[in-house]
């Protein structure tokens, strides 16, 4: 995974709340086995309304993303995560993440920057203001920055550390091979098995 | 101070725990479907990587396959592709699969359990939200995305902060002819859909332990539409009744000692949770969806509400989003909107609890003209077990379609779909927009309504049938 430290570029505004995962990509786009080529399906169906934010001329080339509240619930399909970082967003910014949405973003690389909802208010004034407003999401400052507008973000301290040092996670646990062996040796007996 | 269920089990699989990160947890039990697994099975092999525990993995087919003709290959070649996609990882990888065809093929969290494979203490994880049906017998058990499956085939561990846990309490016994889905419907409603998050809840109190294994599923399976990503309830005599004699159960004297542990799972009188919601069961009645998330609903005798009813800006504009998308009306009462489809199936509703059910209030009866009614068994164990009493005559004689075993119209990544402004009446777990179709008008209700639906043609309850 690539590590990420600080991120500038243009942002969306998402006047929605409760943005469930089957709004972010629908099911039937979850069929592919590859990792790549999700972008078509995101938003699918409100993709279709001319009037819908993605599809102003204004906010093409957008990556990062201004959510209403409670992002990401539903499904555990990591698919949605997927499907944004497809479509080109590094960071989404709300002022509350479903929890499964968010781990998979921390695992996959997308930044989930927390922030409370009069931040998301100021930023979707800004940025409807003015669509070529940049936005600078600073990993390591922890801090979102956008014309006069400075505000802090929280991230979980380890997703932050492994973001920035753009670690995987498998090989992190691989180190532990000896305590999982051990813990395993300990198992109770009568512990089930899907063979036989 | 005493420990709650969660952290109880929790502790005990506990790898490594270090400052500043998160705990190393064990997984003892890791289920896998077709839709969530291939991209984590592609990371494996390309860097070189085994599953550990193949003897602790275990894969059916579910989201993707038919339900009508299943002898014949799956038409939709994307979806026949991730299919075989499943059955060639799983051959290579050593993981056992029920394919379609298979005696023990159905959805993953029904298979689970119905092998006695989901048992209390353990640890459960799935690429699926709804992984939380497990929390029934008391096993820690929640839903993962793809990245944290294959960190579970490559180490059978998971890095993970604790969750904090929440106490549900419903006093007293629900009423006659409330269901476990009518009490969690009516959970979302009062703590939201984002009122889980961070928690694991644990069910408890009277009306919880009154209820069946079946019951207890539905209530656990619906823990993550409160945003939570795990429900429990401690295991008891019911629990062990449900477990005993069943293929992957222990026997003799280890079932002696899985008992004497399982007894242990329960909360300690001393211990404390984060937060408490408490539920008087006298004042639940059958609840029924209105809106396009699982936390827009309200009692069955209620109506459609307003947008002026909304707390706050936020939730008036979703409301306001809600009723158009759904097409409703405030102020309609809920017995009088006309549905289209019924479905009764799926993780939350598929047991063969919940074709009985819905079957007793078929008998006799007719599914109204222009109504067409899908019924769904949850596995193709309970599809039989269903024959076997004579519940397929029962559904087939009163004008349903009786299909094989699988996910189906719960999120209609197979044939079953519904079509554009066509409104169903669900015993699924989310009325998301477009879930059950695009377009399609979903309204989350139990078997014993969808049921009762499907004979009036608008909303109703079996108490409304003459």
């Amino acid at each position: 995974m690539e590590a990420f430290t600080v991120h500038t570029g243009t942002a969306a505004p998402l006047r929605r709340s409760n943005v469930d995962t089957d709004q972010i990509i629908p099911a039937e786009y979850l069929k592919r086995i590859t990792r790549h080529g999700f972008e078509d399906g995101l938003f699918s169906a409100w993709r279709s309304d001319p009037d819908f934010v993605l599809n102003q001329p204004e906010y093409a080339g957008v990556s990062v993303l201004v959510a209403g509240p409670d992002f990401g619930t539903g499904s555990s399909r990591e698919h949605a995560v997927w499907a944004l970082q497809d479509y080109g967003f590094t960071v989404v910014i709300s002022s509350r993440f479903a929890d499964i949405f968010r781990g998979n973003s921390g695992k996959a690389g997308l930044l989930t920057a927390l922030v409370d909802q009069e931040t998301v208010e100021r930023l979707w004034a800004l940025i409807e203001a003015d669509p070529t407003t940049a936005v600078t999401v600073d990993l390591e400052a922890q801090t979102v920055s956008a014309g006069d507008l400075v505000a802090s973000f929280d991230v979980d301290p380890y997703v932050r550390w492994r973001l920035l040092q753009g670690l995987d996670d498998i090989g992190i646990t691989l180190q532990k091979e000896d305590a999982i062996a051990t813990f395993e040796s300990s198992r109770p007996a009568y512990s089930p098995t899907t063979i036989g | 101070m005493g420990k709650t269920l969660a952290e109880k089990v929790w502790e005990a699989h506990v790898v490594s725990r270090a400052d500043g990160e998160p705990d190393l947890l064990y997984i003892d039990l890791h289920l896998v479907h077709e839709v969530t697994s291939p991209q984590a099975f592609d990371a494996l092999r390309s860097a070189g990587r085994v599953v550990r525990r193949p003897d602790l993995t275990l894969a059916t087919e579910d989201h993707n396959v038919p339900t009508i003709d299943i002898d014949k290959p799956i038409a939709d070649p994307i979806s026949r592709a991730q299919v075989e996609a499943l059955r060639k990882n799983c051959a290579e990888f050593g993981v056992p699969l029920f394919p379609l065809g298979s005696e023990d093929q159905g959805i993953v969290h029904v298979v689970g359990p119905q092998l006695g494979l989901t048992q209390p203490g353990m640890t459960v994880v799935c690429g699926d939200s709804h992984t939380s049906t497990h929390g029934a017998f008391g096993a820690l058990a929640f839903g993962i995305g793809t990245s944290e499956v294959e960190h579970v085939l490559a180490t059978q561990t998971l890095p993970l902060k604790p969750f904090k846990t929440m106490a549900i309490t419903i006093n007293g016994p629900l009423p006659e002819g409330v269901t476990a889905k009518d009490l969690i419907l009516a959970v979302i409603a009062q703590i939201g859909t984002g009122g889980g998050q961070g928690y694991v809840l644990e069910y408890r109190g009277e009306g919880v332990e009154g209820l069946s294994m079946e019951g207890r599923m539905t209530l656990c399976n619906m823990s993550i539409e409160a945003g939570a990503r795990a429900g429990m309830v401690a295991p008891d005599d019911t629990t062990f009744d449900y477990l005993q004699g069943r293929p992957h159960a222990p026997q003799g004297a280890d079932w002696d000692a899985a008992v004497a542990y399982w007894k242990t799972l329960r909360t300690d009188a001393d211990a404390r949770f984060d937060a408490e919601v408490v539920i008087e069961a006298s004042e639940l009645s059958p609840f029924v969806t209105w809106g396009t998330n699982p936390g827009q609903g309200v009692p069955l005798a209620g109506v459609v509400p307003s947008p002026d009813d909304a707390a706050d800006e936020v939730e008036r504009v979703a409301i306001e989003r809600a009723l158009e998308y759904m097409a409703l009306t405030p102020g309609t009462p809920i017995r009088e909107i006309p549905v289209d489809t019924v479905f009764v199936g799926s993780c939350t509703n598929g047991r063969i609890e919940d074709l009985r059910a819905a079957a007793s209030i078929l008998e006799g009866r007719k599914v109204a003209d222009g109504v067409r009614m899908l019924v769904v068994p949850g596995s193709v164990k309970v599809r039989l077990q269903a024959i076997s009493e004579g519940l397929d005559r029962v559904f087939i004689d009163a004008g349903a379609e009786w299909r094989e075993a699988g996910c189906s119209m719960c999120l209609a990544m197979n044939p079953d779909k519904l079509t554009p402004g066509e409104r169903s009446a669900s015993t699924s777990n989310r009325n998301f927009e477009g879930r059950q179709g695009p377009g399609g008008r979903t309204h989350l209700v139990s078997p014993q309504v969808a049921a009762a639906t499907a004979v009036t043609g608008h909303f109703a309850s079996p108490a409304d049938l003459a």
